[in-house]
C-alpha cells in the first residue's frame, strides 16, 4: 500500500470524512522522484464543529503520528465543516512552492 | 543549559516567536517563507529561530509543543499553528488582530 492510500485510511477509519482528499506534493519539493514525503489533505467532516483549527490539525497529527515520525515530512491541512466547505465552494489553497530547505 | 530550558526561556520572553526554517529573509521552505512573510504584514516585531542551524532544537520542540512539523507560532507563551493555521487566521483577518494586541500588551507597562 502506498503512503497515500495509508494516509487516506487511517484518516477515514479514525474520523467521519464528508470529503477527504490526500495529495502527494513530493514532486514539488527537493526530494528524489517517486518520493512519498509531502502530502496534502483535505477534510471536510462533523467532527471538527466547534473545534479550533489547532484543535483539528492535532487530531490529525496524533492519526499520522507514526507516519511522521517515520519519514512523513510535511503536512498540508486544511480542515472544514461542511459549513465553511461550501462557504469555501469546495476549493482548498495551493501550498507554497519549495524552498529547498529539507 | 537544558536545551528544553531555553526552548521554554526563548517562548516566554518573547511575545512573538517562530520556528522556522531559514531565517524571514532568506527561508529554506515554502512553509516557513509564506508564513514569515504573513507576519512581516502583520508589522509588529518578531523573533526568529533557525531550526536548521539549531538541529537539537528541530528534535526537541515537536515533542515540548506536540507538534510535529515547522513552521510553530507562538504568541504569548502559545502555540498558535502551522503554515495552514496562520494562513486561514491571516485571511480573516484573525493573525493581524492576535499579533498587534499581543504587541500592544507586552510593550504597555503592567499595572
Amino acid at each position: 500500500m502506498s503512503l497515500q492510500e495509508k494516509i487516506e485510511q487511517k484518516i477515514a477509519d479514525a474520523l467521519p470524512c464528508k470529503h477527504l482528499e490526500v495529495i502527494n506534493e513530493s514532486n514539488k519539493h527537493n526530494v528524489p522522484p517517486g518520493s512519498e514525503s509531502h502530502f496534502k489533505v483535505v477534510l471536510v467532516s462533523d467532527a471538527f464543529d466547534d473545534q479550533k483549527l489547532i484543535v483539528r490539525h492535532r487530531q490529525i497529527n496524533k492519526i499520522l503520528a507514526e507516519e511522521l515520525e517515520q519519514g512523513l515530512h510535511a503536512l498540508a491541512m486544511h480542515t472544514y465543516t461542511e459549513t465553511e466547505w461550501r462557504e469555501q465552494q469546495g476549493d482548498a489553497p495551493m501550498s507554497p512552492p519549495c524552498r529547498g530547505g529539507g | 543549559m537544558d536545551i528544553l530550558e531555553t526552548i521554554k526561556e526563548q517562548i516566554e520572553q518573547n511575545t512573538i516567536i517562530i520556528y522556522m526554517k531559514g531565517s524571514p529573509e532568506q527561508p529554506q521552505c515554502g512553509f516557513s517563507a509564506q508564513s514569515t512573510q504573513m507576519l512581516m504584514a502583520c508589522g509588529e516585531r518578531f523573533a526568529y529561530i533557525d531550526i536548521l542551524a539549531n538541529p537539537e532544537i528541530r528534535t526537541t520542540l515537536p515533542k515540548y509543543s506536540d507538534w510535529p512539523t515547522f513552521p510553530q507560532l507562538f504568541v504569548e507563551g502559545e502555540l498558535i499553528g502551522g503554515c495552514d493555521i496562520l494562513t486561514e487566521m491571516y485571511e480573516n483577518g484573525e493573525l493581524q488582530t492576535l499579533v498587534s494586541e499581543a504587541s500592544q500588551r507586552a510593550t504597555s507597562p503592567a499595572d
